[in-house]
């Protein structure tokens, strides 16, 4: 290695070091010497004849550099989320808003622990609604999803009303639901399920539909039926879309399980938001938010967790671990 | 290399194939009358201008694209449907991007309901015959447009199909590796004893590996005229290219071309 190469190295480490550039995760691995260009000329190539060796490929990234990715991707909304709660204590212990409004984030840690026991249950009941929600959500739409893209007829005839029932104020039949279904879990699950089910459905559809036309010609001359072609192409293909469909279907399965809580109910972290709105008790409510977004964010991790497993293939997944959306 | 079955008959048998296609405001002709038999272990190359309809052609041999009118066969057997005695090769790799190359090959066996030993043996030989060694488990998009190619080309021949289709396979290929992919192509061609038919715009490319070259017109696409190539069976990518014969051939194909371009 030259002087030069040497120099440039270095300072490129210094700019990461100082949090500078954002070249972190491309950059080589701290085992391969020189700059760049070495693992450029490890990429496969056709020119040479003879098959490179096996070792040229570029190499998978391993659970440690998955680890540090992650790292990487977590410490600044970490930092966001620091300053917030920064923030909020210093408003709410200088009780520059009234206690009973804001409190400080200490009442509200002493409030979950003090009432842990009956939280812990209430939780439950809205994780179980929204769980078996976004289950039956998940399993009707792709239904639909499979119904729609395969049948010309349900094509014409539903998939304009599902895409125009996106539009109808779901959370406005709550009431009719309870008044149909009583006060227990059904409503709430109902709620949930008529919520998650829509981007299910449209994602579904848009994967099912974005198979390339070449790969359905080939399976043909394969002389495959519908359910091979299916099972080996279609699906597969349209995971991508569906896997972000059912990001978004997880976080919208517990808003319709807290408000088909809100509606009527006599458990779940609805109910006792509405308690604690009644009683002005400020930490409880602080506290029962948490729990919620705590639901939310656990769920929508799982989702996460199923899709690196089922695509780590797929684009958006390959430039190590991502936690977006997007 | 087991070699295909030789075939008594033709191998692929067009008459009088017309296709229109229809919208609401204009009809289109694709294709104009066009005939053509083609002998089992011929590699017919078919080249045009864009949009002639060459790869309509070779959709209606594979029973994918139903001509308006005319007949075409198969083996000897009318095209009904789907054709499942053929291997076929887009342009586009169309390769499964979720699984490895060797994986992606296996397709061809699933798909079918190939016995798995034999389809994995098979397998194995054509990733050797074609260089793909050491990238067996390479994910699509890992690989270069070479080599994707390669995969789709195994691909196409692991079931040992006894007609080979390809649509502009190497037409995406920058021009080194499209050279390569014609020596070996032929190679393959030699050693498995296929029928092929290639549609490509590429003139060097059909007559190095045409045994009969079709040339055909603007759209409507009709057969112009169809050369036969005098060149040894076994070809070599530099001989081939100094050779006078070649030289000829594509500069008549040149003039042929270049008119039916011109008259449009």
């Amino acid at each position: 290695m030259t002087e030069n190469a040497l120099g440039t190295a270095g300072q490129q480490a210094a700019t990461e070091a100082a949090g500078g550039d954002r070249t972190a995760t491309s950059s080589p691995p701290p085992g391969s010497a020189g700059g760049p260009a070495p693992v450029d000329s490890a990429q496969p190539s056709t020119v040479g004849g003879p098959p490179p060796d096996a070792g040229g490929r570029p190499p998978r990234p391993t659970l440690g550099r998955r680890a540090l990715a992650l790292a990487d991707s977590l410490w600044r909304p970490a930092l966001v989320l620091a300053a917030f709660f920064a923030a909020w204590w210093f408003v709410a212990a200088r009780e520059y808003v009234p206690n009973y409004l804001v409190p400080t984030p200490g009442q509200v840690w002493t409030t979950m622990t003090d009432q842990w026991s009956e939280l812990a249950r209430h939780t439950m009941v809205t994780l179980y609604e929204t769980v078996l929600g976004f289950v039956l959500a998940a399993a009707l739409g792709l239904a639909a999803a499979v119904a729609i893209a395969y049948s010309r007829t349900l094509d014409k005839a539903l998939y304009p009303i599902v895409l125009f029932a996106q539009v109808i104020p779901k959370i406005a039949i709550a009431p009719l639901l309870v008044v149909w279904f009583g006060l227990g879990l059904t409503p709430k699950i109902i709620l949930a399920v008529l919520i998650a089910f829509f981007p299910v459905v449209i994602s579904g559809v848009a994967g099912l539909r974005s198979t390339d036309p070449e790969l359905l010609d080939l399976a043909a001359t394969m002389g495959a039926g519908p359910w091979r072609t299916f099972r080996k192409i279609r699906f597969p293909n349209a995971l991508p879309h569906l896997m972000a469909g059912l990001k978004v279907a997880v976080t919208l399965a517990v808003v319709g399980a807290v408000v088909g809580e809100f509606v009527g109910a006599s458990e779940g972290l609805g109910y006792v938001l509405l308690l604690a709105n009644g009683n002005l008790d400020a930490p409880l409510l602080f506290a029962d938010l948490i729990l919620m977004s705590a639901i939310g964010i656990v769920l929508f991790v799982l989702v996460e967790i199923a899709e690196a497993l089922l695509i780590p293939w797929h684009a958006s997944r390959r430039a190590g671990v991502s936690l977006t959306t997007s | 290399m087991t070699a295909a079955p030789a075939q008594a008959g033709t191998a692929i048998g067009m008459s009088n194939l017309t296709v229109r296609f229809s919208s609401r405001r204009s009809q289109t002709t694709a294709l104009d009358d066009v005939s053509l038999d083609i002998e089992p272990g011929e590699f017919v190359t078919i080249v045009g201008p864009s949009g002639c309809g060459k790869s309509t052609l070779l959709k209606i041999v594979a029973g994918l694209v139903r001509p308006t009118s005319g007949e075409v066969s198969l083996l000897d057997r009318p095209v009904r449907g789907p054709q499942k005695e053929i291997g076929f090769v887009f342009q586009k790799a169309a390769l499964l991007e979720w699984r490895g190359a060797r994986a992606n090959i296996l397709l061809q066996a699933e798909m079918r309901g190939m016995d798995r030993a034999q389809a994995a043996r098979r397998a194995d030989e054509l990733i050797e015959m074609t260089g793909l060694t050491g990238f067996e488990k390479a994910l699509p998009h890992e690989l270069s447009g070479g080599m994707q190619q390669r995969v789709a080309l195994c691909r196409a021949l692991l079931h040992a199909p006894p007609v080979l289709l390809m649509d502009e396979p190497f037409g995406a290929l920058d021009a080194l590796t499209r050279e390569q992919m014609n020596a070996e192509l032929h190679r393959i061609w030699r050693e498995t004893g296929t029928t092929v038919v290639l549609v490509t715009h590429s003139i060097a490319e059909a007559v190095f590996l045409g045994t009969r070259v079709v040339v055909m017109s603007a759209r409507p696409g009709r057969i112009i005229r169809t050369f036969p190539v005098e060149l040894p069976a076994h070809r070599d990518y530099a001989q081939v290219m100094s050779d006078p014969r070649f030289d000829r051939l594509a500069t008549d194909l040149r003039g042929l071309l270049g008119s039916a371009a011109a008259n449009h």
